[in-house]
């Protein structure tokens, strides 16, 4: 790891104004769960750290407004949001994917603005005794596109990057329509998390919307009916602390057996977190285990597949088709 | 990660002439041949520290060779092993993820704070009693895992327990017998 200043400001503004002063070549931490494991590799060369730990205080909250929103602090870490009981509630998917993410070592330290900006796990972006990769170097290349990818995207690739977004979470919140408060040197606005992250395009470096300086101060999550009906489902390679070969959200508002409203995540397929409408619109309207099957191929229709990758659209599907099962076996208690 | 200082703070003084230390947790700027530093000031197991240290030293690296605590352990130092799991503030943490800095304040516990050689943790004795280690690099890891595990009412069931423990690897592959220690000494832990 680089020499490395560092910083521990007191307010959110302190550590905006470190930020944008140092044009992108300072790095918030929290947990350092990524930032540290990188900083190491190399991979990630801040010229300092801005130490989020003291606003940690003011910005880990869990609550809900009379509006229905739920709204997480940004530095609430991973398992407290996964054992509060409004989430365990209310948004049971939220529950689910942040108890079968990472280990619980990593939980009890990754902040959820944190995880939900992860990098990829490409191991030729991690591996910086590779030459190419777009995401790393811009305009060197893509190892992964030239040669073996190893559980890479078939969803949202481009010529330049086919690495896959990895985290759990995110691809939950988009799914459901939930929003970044960010704060940073323009002051304070909302990203929906459907957007936060960019489609690697022509250029993968870029990898979210948020500009140097900017920090997500909460994660709202707007009220559905189908929320309580929500749930996630997570194939991976072994049973426990492991990343997703692919994920699938799935929440539903039943009447009589019919689907009036349906949301669909997809993780560990796509380059970043993936919100399925074309899987939304063949479930609303029908009985959705009726609709599973075409759901599923509608979801995967775009998919771009190599024979190194082709797996990852039937883990896809497989996972989204269980995922719809499970949640209409969910038992919901009324209000 | 060594930063080159080897004596345990409580015999150097902290505040040393040759570089003065700034008490508001502000590095000086990275610059060829200096190694911004920091201060930091957190308990372990019970003692208070106050430790000048390169600002990439990580709590792991601080323990080991600063305060002289070699019972946590170096395995991957990546944060995919487990084998440097600590806790701070009650909570089951990776060390060698935990940047030294950010740890103001707070109490780390290890697993040289855990019982003692009179009266073992119930989980130290449970690991004995169910043969829950072959060579013991990942133990004290492991204890420190387990219990957080218990305390945390991960310790349902031995499926539970195996979810729980997950972040903790044994390369010697003991899982059975930890599986067992853990549910045996979630019955007689009392804190």
């Amino acid at each position: 790891m680089r020499p490395v200043a560092y910083s521990r400001p007191r307010t959110p503004e302190e550590a905006i104004d470190l930020l944008v002063g140092a044009g992108g070549a300072a790095m918030p931490l929290f947990g350092g769960t990524t930032l540290l494991d990188l900083a190491k590799l190399e991979v990630l060369t801040p010229a300092r750290l801005v130490d989020l730990r003291a606003l940690r205080p003011d910005y880990r909250a869990i609550s809900r407004d009379s509006d229905g929103i739920i709204s997480i602090g940004g530095l609430a870490t991973m398992a407290e949001v996964a054992r509060h009981p409004l989430l365990r509630r209310e948004v049971p998917a939220i529950v689910a994917a942040l108890d079968q993410a990472a280990s619980p070592q990593l939980r009890n330290m990754a902040s959820i603005a944190g995880n939900v900006l992860q990098r990829t796990r490409c191991p030729y972006y991690r591996d910086i005794s590779w030459s190419r990769c777009n995401r790393r170097i811009p305009g060197s290349g893509c190892q992964a596109l030239a040669g073996i990818a190893t559980s890479h995207a078939v969803l949202g690739t481009s010529d330049a990057c086919m690495a896959s977004y990895p985290g759990d979470l995110a691809p939950v919140l988009a799914a459901l329509e939930a929003s970044a408060v960010v704060m940073g040197g323009g002051g304070r606005r909302s990203v929906p998390i459907d957007g936060l992250h960019r489609l690697p395009g022509a250029t993968p470096q870029c990898e979210t919307v948020l500009a140097p300086g900017e920090l997500i101060l909460a994660v709202r999550v707007p009220h559905f009916a189908c929320l309580k009906r929500s749930t996630f489902v997570k194939l991976r390679n072994r049973a426990a602390y492991e990343f997703a070969e692919a994920s699938a959200m799935v929440a539903l508002d039943l009447e009589g057996g019919v689907v009036r409203d349906a949301r669909v995540g997809l993780g560990g397929v796509a380059t970043v977190p993936w919100r399925s409408r074309a899987a939304e619109a063949r479930l609303v309207g029908m009985r959705p285990v009726d609709a599973a099957m075409d759901a599923a191929n509608a979801a995967f229709r775009e998919a771009v597949v190599r024979s190194d990758t082709a797996y990852k659209v039937e883990m896809g599907k497989r996972a989204l088709v269980a995922a719809i099962r499970q949640a209409v076996a969910m038992d919901i208690a009324d209000d | 990660m060594n930063d080159g200082h080897s004596l345990a703070p409580e015999s150097r003084p902290a505040m040393t002439a040759a570089r003065p230390l700034r008490a508001d947790g502000e590095s000086r700027e990275a610059v060829p041949d200096i190694r911004p530093t920091v201060t930091t000031r957190f308990a372990v197991n019970g003692r208070f520290h106050a430790v000048e240290h390169d600002v990439r030293v990580t709590l792991l690296d601080l323990l080991r060779e600063r305060l002289g605590l070699t019972g946590t352990k170096k395995g991957c130092d990546h944060g995919q092993c487990g084998a440097c799991t600590v806790h701070v503030n009650g909570e089951a943490v990776l060390s060698c993820l935990t940047l030294a800095a950010s740890l103001e304040d707070v109490v780390v516990t290890t697993i040289e704070g855990v019982g003692s050689p009179e009266k073992l943790h119930p989980m130290q004795q449970a690991f004995i009693d169910h043969d829950a280690l072959q060579c013991g690099y990942c133990t004290p890891g492991q204890i420190m895992a387990a219990i957080a595990c218990v305390r945390d009412g991960g310790a349902r069931d031995a499926s539970s327990v195996r979810e729980w423990m997950s972040g903790t690897l044994c390369r010697c592959a003991a899982y059975p017998q930890i599986a067992s220690a853990v549910l045996d000494a979630a019955g007689k832990m009392v804190d």
